[in-house]
């Protein structure tokens, strides 16, 4: 039986579908069966991050208005052979999904994959609270910056009261702190949050610092997600939450100043 | 100028301001939705520290509570400190 794991954030732009592309393919190269769905409809972009726009024939919304079967819609990852997507819809609107319906899709995945990630809309209102429903765990995306802060504040609250686990008296939605576009110089500097500034407002458990990486947007620019970069600190700093996720204690790597000498650092203090 | 503050050691850490507001606004938007964790532990964290500049105390001996009425609520603190203290000891 999968697990559902709903990326979200509150607020938007803050790297949710960067991360869901970059945990569901790092969760698939270690063997899980993974597929990742794309909450955003009428803004879809997962399918873009992981490179398989061109290979959507139906989507999610047709699979529950259309009589369209599951396994038609699911687009099979060209890299791993574990990754599945299943993208949104461009044309229909946020109310396309009804509860039943995705309820019914995703026990029907259930069966078949070891995780199923949520890539949720910014926003409380409908997709977001469509795509956290059905949570089992909850992966709060958030950059160390305050207005950001504020609204993971807000989808945690959200979480605990709204989601099915919470209607229905279980254990909650475990929920993960995941801090992206964090820059140490910057927290050096005084003039960033750091990360126990953020732990200390929201208290929920640390699953990865993700820094400020100019890769995420070249690997976006070729639809590679950012976990399969190996070379890069963002695709490192993935690896390690995706091994986190799955229960092992990695050590947080990337939150301390890139070493350099006294003079350049000098010059970025005053830039 | 930058540079000048940064050398003289008194360039304003902005960091700082962001974590205080962000610990009011985060309180209150909890107060107004009824949703998120209580503030309370984070208050008594905070309350902890301050009585500790002063006094050695326990984790324990700091209790915070609210107590909600119709349409007021109180907060109400208890601080233990260790032995007698004031004018009289
Ligand atoms: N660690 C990072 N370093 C640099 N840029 C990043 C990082 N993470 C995300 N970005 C950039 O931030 C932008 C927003 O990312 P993304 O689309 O993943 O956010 P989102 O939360 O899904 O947005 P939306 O709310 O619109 O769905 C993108 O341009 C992405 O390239
Ligand atoms: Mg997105």
């Amino acid at each position: 039986m999968a697990k559902i794991i709903t990326v979200t954030s509150g607020k938007g732009g803050v790297g949710k579908t960067t991360s869901a592309a970059s945990l569901g393919a790092g969760l698939a190269k270690a063997g899980k069966k993974t597929v990742v769905i794309d909450f955003d409809v009428g803004l879809r972009n997962l399918d873009l991050v992981m490179g398989c726009e061109r290979r959507v024939v139906f989507d999610f919304v047709n699979v529950i208005q259309d009589d369209i079967r599951v396994q038609q819609a699911l687009i099979k990852d060209k890299r791993l052979d574990n990754l599945f997507i299943l993208p949104a819809s461009q044309t229909r609107d946020k109310d396309a999904l009804d509860r039943d319906g995705v309820g019914r899709v995703l026990d029907e995945l259930k069966q078949d994959f070891d995780y199923i990630v949520c890539d949720s809309p910014a926003g409380i209102e409908k997709g977001a609270l469509m795509a956290l429903y059905f949570a089992d765990e909850a992966i709060v995306v958030a950059n160390p910056e305050v207005s950001s802060v504020r609204d993971s504040d807000r989808i945690i609250g959200i979480l605990n009261s709204r989601s099915k686990r919470a209607e229905e008296g279980r254990e909650p939605v475990k929920q993960h702190l995941l801090l992206t576009r964090y820059d140490p110089d910057r927290v050096e500097q005084g003039d960033m949050l750091k990360t126990d500034d953020v732990l200390e407002i929201l208290a929920i458990p640390l699953l990865g610092v993700i820094p400020q990486d100019k890769i995420v947007l070249t690997a976006s620019n070729v639809g590679t997600p950012v976990v399969l970069e190996d070379s890069s600190i963002a695709g490192q700093a993935y690896q390690d939450a995706v091994q986190r996720l799955l229960g092992h204690d990695v050590p947080m790597r990337f939150i301390e100043p890139r070493k350099t000498n006294w003079f350049s650092r000098l010059l970025r203090r005053s830039a | 100028m930058r540079l000048f503050e940064y050398f003289l050691g008194n360039r304003p850490r902005t960091a700082d301001a962001a974590k205080d507001r962000l610990k009011l606004i985060v309180v209150r938007d909890r107060a107004a939705t009824g949703e998120g964790p209580d503030f309370l532990p984070m208050l008594q964290k905070d309350l902890i520290e301050v009585v500790r500049r002063y006094v050695d105390i326990d984790d324990d001996k700091v209790q915070v509570d609210v107590d909600r009425k119709d349409n007021l609520s109180m907060l109400e603190v208890n601080i233990e400190l260790p032995g007698r203290f004031g004018p009289n000891s």
